[in-house]
């Protein structure tokens, strides 16, 4: 019978996951928005999953709250990317220091 | 029976998705293995019975996000080949952190379930009458009513955020004023000549 283990392991594998996109694409500052966005649907397993097993419908709320986030995160993450291009001409995110000032 | 089988489809699925999504080379192969990997996390949540919240995750994630992350990657034009390298530099380390964040998620997992951890109480109790969507909107629009708004503020100001950052204004752009249209008379554009055959017109 799957119980709540089988749900958290699958949550904990989406999330190192995220966390090991992060690390090999770094200089992607697309793969590393796509891969935060993994870490945030893992989490969102990890909150309906205790939701569901715990019978308590506030994991669920809870959930769509971190979808709001997420939405909001990967529009305004989008936007800078665009106008980091607009003036660099790339988006490698190695020199993003020189961005100050 | 079908239930343990749609189990391990999903998961199966929504893992190797995952991996395609952060290790493929093409942005826009990237984006799609993400999509896959949205559609088996909302069968995932199917199964638990949120049905509210796959749906939410279907239309929010793949119909905006998604769609969003798509346009940006092929509006810009970017040498991906180029930001891969280091690649490979970066996976061993990168493979390192990821075990040893993963034994000790598992092995949180694994403590946690050896003594189960008890609610006193539930702050909101499943109610067996009601169907998930009803008994999500009815807890969202009484007991959470003010996240419900601050929700909508975050998104609000995402939106304005967004608009700021990319829009431009262009110097030498010459737009259409109405008042100056509307305040033009026939006297000051039209002109009727007499005009004599054989010569040109003077203009």
């Amino acid at each position: 019978m799957i119980g709540l283990q089988h749900y958290l392991v699958v949550s904990a594998i989406l999330f190192v996951m995220g966390v090991l996109g992060i690390f090999i694409n770094r200089k992607n500052v697309i793969i590393i928005l796509m891969a935060i966005e993994l870490i945030l649907l893992s989490v969102n397993i990890n909150f309906v999953a205790f939701s569901a097993f715990l019978g308590d419908l506030v994991g669920q709320v809870f959930s769509m709250f971190v979808l709001t986030v997420a939405a909001g995160e990967a529009a305004i993450g989008l936007a800078i990317l665009v106008i980091y291009f607009r003036g660099r001409g790339t988006i490698a995110v190695d020199d993003v220091n020189r961005m100050k000032g | 029976m079908i239930h343990v089988f749609a189990f391990y489809l999903f998961a199966t699925l929504v893992v190797c998705s995952g991996a395609l999504t952060i290790l493929s080379r093409n942005p826009v192969h990237s984006v799609l293995w993400l999509i896959l990997a949205f559609f088996n996390a909302a069968g995932l949540m199917v199964l638990l019975g949120a049905e509210f919240i796959a749906m939410l995750l279907v239309i929010v994630y793949v119909g905006a996000v998604a769609v969003l992350f798509l346009f940006v990657v092929m509006m810009l034009d970017i040498d991906f080949a180029e930001l891969r390298a280091g690649f490979v530099d970066y996976l061993p380390f990168g493979m390192l952190i990821a075990l040893v964040l993963l034994a000790e998620i598992v092995l949180g997992i694994g403590i946690w379930s050896a003594g189960p951890i008890e609610l006193a109480q539930r702050a909101a109790p499943v109610n067996p009458e009601m169907s998930n969507i009803q008994a999500i909107g009815t807890l969202l629009y009484t007991r959470y009513i003010f996240l419900f708004e601050a929700a909508g503020i975050v998104l609000l100001v995402a939106m304005i955020g967004a608009i700021v950052l990319t829009h431009r204004a262009r110097g030498g752009v010459r737009g259409q004023v109405i008042a100056k249209q509307n305040r033009r008379r026939p006297q000051d554009a039209v002109r009727n000549v007499n005009q004599p055959v054989g010569q040109g017109v003077e203009l």
